[in-house]
């Protein structure tokens, strides 16, 4: 954890968007990267053998019929706070000797809006983004239309944004 | 090994699957610094295909890159889980869902999604247009106005103990919740 002690550097830490996630200050090589591809590839075996990719989960979940997404998004939440607690606790750097960075989320009504918006999507499609992505690697050809969709969404919003209310 | 082989291509149950998820949180900030976010590639795609001048795709993207490869990633694996680790029994489905999906002319149940809803076929009747085409825009647009999806928020924010993502968590909730029991129902019967 980097030392962010005033308020005015933790308010400098807060991000405008969630989009800029990467908080090393070193470039890295096309080699290097592979190991998001690695860590992807283990999360894309579990995305499909634990069928959170199916519709049908996310139909269960919506009825509450089935516990199977509220364990896998509970027991993921709770190793979560685990990680980050011990990671802080004992100031536990990344493997290149960097202070780990974890920016605050700032509130804006677009988590509301944009929250609700997303639910319905959610519950229509039966996938978040991840998911999405792991549909066409499961052979599910025609998610591709939904991907499209979705950027354009994004690119909407891109478009509207000042317009919004934030 | 045979006995394992089978174990892995049986559908994993959720504790194995949230303990895999939870840790991938610090796996990427311990191996690169990242926070774990995926709807954001969505703005990159955008940003490096089409900026379009508007302010929102102006940015060093490039800087994101890893997240792409991550998602590669993501394919890739999904590829191996259906290629090799396939389950070979029928999907199971609640019987309460399965008997609501047959009055509303849902019949393919043994797949992970319904092909009468989402496939190329499937596109060229309403619902499966309406559920493709306009589901999938309010997944882009709604995460990118709130700043995020389940992995940026509900998992990451929630595992960093940030209430505006505890607020966006309970919105994705909310907005599942009326689709699925109140709208849902009618969008099925667009035949």
């Amino acid at each position: 954890m980097s030392t962010i002690n005033t308020p005015k550097q933790q308010d400098e830490m807060l991000d405008d968007t969630s989009a800029y996630i990467n908080h090393s200050e070193k470039s890295e090589s096309t080699l290097s990267l592979l190991k998001y591809t690695i860590v992807g590839i283990i999360f894309g075996i579990v995305f499909v053998k634990a069928e959170i990719i199916s519709w049908f989960r996310i139909q269960e979940m919506f009825r509450l019929e089935s516990f199977h997404m509220y364990g896998i998004i509970g027991t993921a939440v709770t190793v979560g706070i685990i990680s980050v607690a011990i990671i802080k606790k004992f100031s536990i750097k990344t493997i290149s000797g960097e202070n780990i960075v974890i920016v605050k989320k700032k509130f804006s009504k677009g988590q509301i809006f944009g929250g609700l918006l997303f639910g319905l999507g959610w519950a229509m499609t039966g996938a978040c983004p991840g998911p999405l992505f792991a549909q066409i690697g499961a052979g599910i050809g025609s998610i591709i239309v939904v991907i499209g969709s979705a950027l354009a969404g994004t690119w909407t919003y891109g478009l509207l944004k000042e317009k919004l209310p934030h | 090994m045979q006995q394992f082989l089978d174990k892995l291509s049986a559908p994993w149950p959720w504790y194995i699957a949230g303990i895999i998820i939870g840790l991938i949180v610090p796996a990427l900030l311990i191996i690169g610094n990242k926070t774990f976010g995926i709807s954001s590639n969505l703005r990159h795609i955008c940003a490096a295909c089409f900026p379009a001048n508007i302010p929102f795709f102006k940015y060093n993207w490039k800087k994101e890159f890893w997240n792409l490869f991550f998602v590669v990633g993501i394919i890739i694996g999904a590829f191996i889980a259906t290629q090799y680790l396939s389950n070979p029994n029928d999907l199971v489905i609640d019987a309460n869902l399965k008997s609501t999906l047959n009055e509303l002319n849902v019949t393919d149940l043994k797949h992970l999604l319904p092909n009468d809803l989402f496939s190329f076929n499937a596109l060229t009747t309403p619902r499966g247009f309406i559920l493709m085409v306009i589901g999938g825009f309010l997944v882009g647009f709604g995460t990118r106005y709130a700043n995020g999806c389940t992995s940026g928020h509900a998992i990451m924010g929630l595992a960093n103990l940030q209430w505006p993502s505890l607020v966006a968590t309970i919105c994705f909730m909310l907005g599942g919740f009326i689709m699925t029991n109140f709208i849902l129902p009618f969008i099925l019967q667009l035949k």
